[in-house]
């Protein structure tokens, strides 16, 4: 392990402020009046994430699983580094349409989110912003070494180095970057997984909401965002 | 480049210069005739072009060291100007009305270093951190590692490989282990 | 017109029908696209597992009643303008409900849905969707002005406003379409239909490149479902009318989809090989090129 001085200490009192628009304040209408808004809870829907059973028969329930695995929309969120080894994909050399696999440009209508390398702080921010405003069931997949234990940023003030406080993840696909071939075998491993009906990585964020919500906020200092972005 | 430093002995305080290579020389001036300087470097000498506006973290001096690099594109001649600066309290003369690019690398000094530049627009806007209430993270008692240690859960189980070694064992796996030298 | 109650069976069959043959068709385009370019391609049931799929999501965000509302008046505008055109000629089966002056309901149809999109795009608050639904607004509207004119042009030929009397009118040899008969109006109405497939040059609407997706921005799930299903039966229902206007109708199935697939063809075609025109450009397009065209078509005739 490198050296590291032992009586570094960081500061962890000084707080953040809120951006100004995004404060409680008095403001006054147009129209002459005075009226008190709380921004936050005034613009947004504060309820959490519901957990979302499973079809009511298990037949259903494979059936809808197959359908999703076989059409897998990915948002086209390049979130890190391995967002290069994501385009040749799309190339006539891999061509991953074969597998039903689409780009989507909004999180609406995507159903894999792919977070491809380092994840700074600032891109989480916007990463769960998007993944909060996918719909269920989605997924998750990590891709290279950083999202698995930090990778070659391990030492960084400014990178996580566990994926999984954050985010809910389906499947990791190691390397430095994995090469498109290995993402293809990783795309292959992710059907096998939501076809068996395991990949319930949104419940799971449903159910341990606050967990996760302590831990993107110990690192996001400037949360000002609604708690759960419907 | 010799004749330009000697030009500028004349009026300047310099220091000795430190010829790099033919077309780089890095010399160092004194912070209240910086402003003068880079004037006449860029009317007179033709030294049109900021290349970059950094900083060097002088720990055990207590100073910070701002370099200016700038260039003549004609004449092909690169000249830096390092100013020294106290590091408690570290402020630095704003150049941006001479060059505008130097406002955003001025932002930059102020957030990684904390070097401030009064009077240059939008300095204190966050640059690339954001919500960052730390020390400056450039400067050298900042200590990454150990912040990162403290902020980011670890993995348990992570191994580091020597790449030579590995090679080593997988393309001659039955030859013995050298005995250390 | 006569109505009975089992023409509703066989009007539901037509529709079963057409979708199922759109879907397939989108398909088997998009391979030959990709076939084109090197690729395998997507399988040919691909949309049918986008469908199941996007009904199969489990949560939905809400807008509003007008948001809910866009996709089904898209798609009562995707079925309204098959089910008031008649599919095969001289079949009973599948006649629909095809009545004297339908001419002008097809016209209406034809914009209906866009509208009804960009109604329910805009509830959705969306940046983006307010974008494309404006620029896909203007486009349409000069879009639909030469398809009139050419409309206009054969009712003066055939004097009449029914299409099945239209189809009638070219049966009997190859040289009665109205392609043949009529060329210019045939020009301006091709020069409209390219314009209206949302392919390229006329897809800044819908590109991904451009603006997220444009109106179906914040369109998900089953409401997304609904849509594509509009995607696949609405171009193929102006196809149709097209194909009895102008290029002799169809009087069997087989007959159908080859020509639909030839008419949908020269769309792709076309789009392959054009880069993408800007909204203003795509507008002085229509003017200059669509309008004069249909003008002239009115007075030759």
């Amino acid at each position: 392990m490198k050296h590291f001085d032992p009586t570094f200490k960081k500061d962890t009192e000084k707080e953040f402020p809120l951006r100004e628009e995004m404060r409680p304040r008095t403001v006054e209408t147009p129209d002459g009046q005075t009226i008190e808004i709380e921004p936050l809870k005034d613009y947004f829907c504060e309820a959490p994430p519901k957990v979302h059973p499973k079809a009511y028969s298990k037949i259903v329930e494979d059936f809808y699983n197959w359908a999703r695995a076989e059409s897998l929309w990915i948002l086209g969120f390049g979130t890190g580094c391995g967002a290069i080894e994501m385009r040749p994909l799309m190339t006539p050399r891999f061509d991953a349409y074969r597998w039903g696999i689409q780009w989507r440009p909004t999180p609406r209508q995507s159903n894999l989110l792919m977070i491809s390398g380092y994840l700074s702080i600032k891109t989480l921010k916007r990463a769960i912003r998007a993944y909060e405003q996918m719909q269920q069931p989605k997924y998750v997949v990590g891709l290279g070494s950083c999202t698995i234990n930090g990778g070659m940023y391990w030492d960084s003030y400014n990178t996580i180095k566990r994926l999984d406080d954050y985010l809910p993840v389906d499947m990791y696909i190691a390397g430095c970057m994995p090469r498109p071939e290995a993402l293809l075998a990783g795309f292959v491993a992710l059907k096998k997984i939501i076809k068996a009906g395991k990949a319930e990585g949104a419940n799971l964020y449903a159910e341990n909401f606050a967990q996760y919500k302590a831990n993107q906020k110990a690192v996001i200092k400037d949360w000002d965002m609604p708690d759960y972005s419907w | 480049m010799k004749d330009l430093i000697a030009k500028l002995k004349k009026h300047y305080k310099l220091t000795e210069p430190d010829y790099r290579r033919a077309d780089l020389t890095f010399v160092t001036a004194q912070k209240d005739e910086l402003r003068s300087l880079l004037i006449a470097l860029r009317d007179i000498e033709g030294f049109t072009h900021l290349v970059l506006l950094t900083a060097v973290d002088w720990l055990e001096e207590g100073l910070f060291q701002l370099t200016y690099m700038l260039n003549n594109r004609a004449a092909n001649r690169t000249l830096a100007l390092r100013v020294m600066i106290p590091r408690a309290n570290a402020v630095g003369d704003t150049i941006h009305d001479l060059w505008p690019t130097a406002e955003t690398y001025q932002r930059e000094l102020r957030e990684m270093f904390g070097i401030d530049f009064p009077g240059s627009p939008r300095v204190n806007d966050e640059f690339i951190l954001e919500g960052w209430t730390d020390m400056p993270p450039y400067r050298r008692d900042f200590d990454s590692l150990a912040y990162s240690l403290q902020t980011y859960r670890e993995r348990p189980g992570r191994v580091t490989h020597d790449p030579r070694e590995h090679m080593k064992k997988a393309l001659y796996p039955d030859q013995k282990p050298e005995a250390a030298k | 017109m006569s109505f009975e109650w089992i023409q509703i069976a066989w009007a539901l069959l037509t529709l079963f029908i057409v979708i199922n043959y759109g879907l397939i068709m989108t398909a088997v385009i998009q391979k030959i696209g990709a076939r084109v370019g090197g690729r395998y391609g997507i399988p040919v049931w691909q949309n049918y597992i986008d469908l199941i799929k996007n009904f199969s999501l489990r949560s939905k965000i809400h807008h509003g009643v007008m948001f809910y509302l866009g996709p089904v008046f898209r798609l009562t505008g995707g079925i309204g303008l098959l089910l008031f055109v008649p599919t095969i000629y001289g079949s009973v089966m599948h006649q629909n409900f095809s009545y004297s002056g339908d001419l002008i309901l097809a016209l209406y149809f034809v914009f209906f849905g866009t509208l009804g999109m960009a109604l329910g795009a805009g509830e959705s608050g969306h940046p983006h969707a307010a974008i494309g639904v404006s620029r896909g607004l203007s486009q349409v509207t000069m879009a639909e002005l030469p398809l009139a004119l050419a409309v206009y042009s054969m009712t003066l030929q055939y004097g009449t406003l029914n299409i099945t009397d239209i189809v009638a009118a070219q049966q009997g040899s190859i040289f009665n379409w109205t392609l043949f008969t009529n060329p210019l109006a045939t020009t301006a109405a091709m020069i409209a239909f390219v314009g209206t497939m949302m392919r390229s040059p006329f897809d800044v609407v819908l590109a991904p490149q451009e603006i997220p997706i444009g109106p179906p921005t914040e369109y998900h799930s089953a409401y997304l479902a609904l849509m594509q299903t509009n995607r696949v039966l609405y171009p193929i229902a102006k196809t149709v009318i097209f194909m009895n206007l102008f290029f002799g109708g169809a009087t069997n199935w087989f007959e159908f989809a080859i020509k639909i697939f030839a008419l949908y063809m020269v769309s792709v075609v076309v789009g392959v090989v054009h880069p993408r025109f800007r909204v203003e450009q795509s507008i002085g397009f229509f003017l200059k090129w669509g309008l004069p065209v249909g003008v002239l078509s009115i007075l030759v005739v």
